[in-house]
């Protein structure tokens, strides 16, 4: 298993190292942990609250694990152009799956669009989105 | 007989890899190409050149024995037809990352030719093209490579803003995931012209197959373009981020806060360094300019902007895609005569251009054409030139409350007006869409937007009045 000391070690000689260093640790432990920004800090030479600041200000770290799988929905303009609303009904009536807003994945003639892992997904309407919620 | 299908990311979403793993077992090869830009007939499988879509994996067999429907060649498509493409000219012809074809279609040309007159005249050619920056600001590249490259200082950077977070635009995760290599070698040229030895791609994290093709082209291409070196960084979810002072910060590890501007990154940018920052088209259209010239470049487009655009056709349309023409042509053209309207088949009521800080435009407006000055007459953006379709359903008070909330959730909060502005906004628009004090508010919205407009520090705050004014006053029965 990787650790973040192993992490920190692979981008030492990176300028602003800090960003690929916390995408990699999110990615091993799927958030970023007070010991783990604790220990960053440490190495890279800043305060903490100069790493907890960077960690908060972007949407895609999480300082908490999330135990349930994430679909990001586009919700931007033209998703919603294409119908995204129509769909929140039903991603509000379960809980399963959390799914959160996003802000574009550039499939934007074809929304809706969706996003899980890597993974994208085009032309969601009721009984796509369905039966992509409960596969996930 | 050679079958080609897209591997960009519109393609894998609406199905392309369940259609190709059916032709391969079919018993027949499969070429990954670049995608035509049709996005409406994704995944878009073409034969020797006639296209078939959208096609799902089970109409693979009516195809291979000759049953299937075809739109004849892709090629002669009007959707095609019509276009001008330079950027874009390989765009469903070739292998992303298959250096073979991309040196069969000149490729590399406009860096030897760069190499060969030397970086002053290179300065000169990107000048004499008149290229303007695509990433919506619309500043004369020539002039900030000159700025850069006249400036003190051994260590300059090249930094290309591949942060595309407007919604309706795709343009630039196009030449990512279609034609890494084209990229790559504007930024070399770039480097080459004004000293710079190291290159950033900032992508941002919401496109993952961009950085996946970007990070292996890159290998591909490091001793085509030595000692210049790329490198790619993955944004981290930052609306703002594409705004290059946040950027910057971004790529250093900090928070993506704005700089205030001067000093201009040209001068004082990277790690405080000397820095070109261009968006992802600007840097794709040099090798074109090189090869062909700066004049040849220039005698495309209207007025003071020059060349063509790649414009991004989305929303509620029936031919979305990809649409690379000279400046010039109109919002009625795009929206009718190629988007051939709404995709629900219902009346256009608007288009948005540009953006989420882009104006909204009623068809009375469809006249306008499309280029820098007479969009900024009108009081409406070109941006990165995404034009999103809505149909007579939408309903445009929630369109502009979304506005503000969108630049809610994304300001950095470095400045006042913007990240006390869009929540206060949000509210008062919440007061509006409750029937409270309508007119009142009203007053206070547009009070509050002259406020963001010229109080913010960069484009986020300062123009999401944008689609906020323009609903108010080209829709006034929408928030009555």
């Amino acid at each position: 298993m990787t650790s973040i000391a192993d992490i920190l070690a692979e981008h030492k000689d990176k300028e602003g190292p800090l960003l690929p260093i916390l995408h990699d640790v999110q990615k091993a432990f799927g958030h970023v942990s007070e010991d783990a920004m604790r220990e960053i800090a440490q190495t890279l030479n800043l305060t903490r609250a100069e790493v907890y600041g960077v960690v908060s200000f972007y949407h895609d770290f999480r300082k908490e694990a999330e135990a349930r799988p994430v679909l990001k929905l586009c919700r931007a303009e033209a998703c919603k152009a294409r119908g995204v609303e129509a769909l929140m009904p039903i991603a509000d009536t379960q809980s399963r799956v959390k799914v959160e807003a996003i802000y574009c994945l550039g499939l934007c003639a074809v929304g809706p669009s969706a996003m899980a892992g890597d993974k994208v997904y085009a032309r969601l309407d009721d009984a796509k989105f369905k039966s992509l919620l409960e596969a996930m | 007989m050679t079958v080609r299908i897209s591997d960009d990311a519109v393609a894998i979403a609406c199905g392309a890899d369940e259609v190709a793993a059916a032709f391969i077992a079919a018993g027949v090869a499969v070429e990954r190409v670049s995608s035509w830009g049709m996005q409406w007939l994704e995944p878009l499988v073409d034969i020797d050149g006639v296209g078939y879509g959208p096609v799902s994996a089970d109409q693979v067999a009516d195809i291979l024995n000759g049953t299937a429907p075809s739109l004849g060649r892709i090629a002669d498509h009007p959707f095609i037809a019509n276009q001008t493409r330079l950027t874009f000219s390989r765009a469903g012809k070739t292998r992303p990352l298959s250096l073979d074809d991309y040196y069969a279609s000149e490729g590399w040309l406009g860096l030897a030719k760069a190499r060969e007159m030397g970086a002053q005249a290179t300065i000169n050619t990107v000048m004499a093209s008149g290229l303007r920056g695509r990433g919506g600001a619309g500043f004369p590249a020539g002039i900030k490579w000159q700025t850069v490259a006249r400036a003190d200082g051994e260590q300059k950077y090249i930094v290309c803003n591949a942060d595309e977070g407007d919604s309706a635009t795709f343009a630039d995760r196009m030449v990512m995931e279609g034609d890494p290599f084209m990229l790559i070698e504007g930024m070399a040229i770039a480097g080459f012209a004004v000293g710079a030895n190291k290159g950033y791609v900032y992508i941002r994290s919401e496109y993952p197959h961009a950085i996946a093709k970007m990070e292996a082209a890159i290998k591909l291409a490091a001793h085509l373009i030595a000692p210049f070196v790329v490198e790619v960084r993955v944004g981290a979810g930052a609306y703002v981020c594409g705004e290059e002072t946040s950027l910057l910060n971004s790529l250093e590890g900090k928070r993506g806060e704005v700089r205030a501007k001067p000093p201009l990154p040209a001068l004082e940018g990277l790690f405080g360094k000397p820095t070109i920052v261009n968006n992802v088209l600007t840097l794709a259209a040099v090798p074109w300019i090189l090869t062909h010239g700066g004049d040849a470049y220039a005698a495309f487009g209207a007025g003071r902007s020059k060349g063509t655009m790649p414009i991004q056709i989305a929303g509620n349309v029936k031919h979305g895609g990809l649409f690379e023409v000279a400046f010039g042509i109109t919002l009625g053209e795009l929206v009718n005569d190629i988007g051939g309207g709404t995709a629900s088949g219902r009346p256009a009521r608007c288009v948005q251009v540009g953006g989420p800080l882009g104006a909204y435009i009623p068809p009375a407006q469809f006249h306008l054409p499309l280029d820098y000055e007479a969009f900024a007459a009108a009081d409406a953006l070109v941006g990165h030139a995404g034009i999103t379709v809505f149909d007579d359903t939408v309903d445009m008070a929630q369109m502009a409350r979304f506005a503000l909330e969108f630049c809610a959730v994304e300001s950095c909060g470095k400045c006042t007006p913007c990240r006390l502005g869009s929540t206060r906004g949000v509210e008062t628009m919440d007061q509006i869409i409750a029937g409270k004090n309508v007119e009142a508010n009203l007053a206070l919205i547009a009070d509050l937007s002259e406020t963001m407009k010229f109080g913010s520090l960069c484009a986020l705050g300062g123009f999401t009045p944008y689609p906020v004014m323009s609903a108010i006053k080209h829709f006034p029965e929408d928030f009555r």
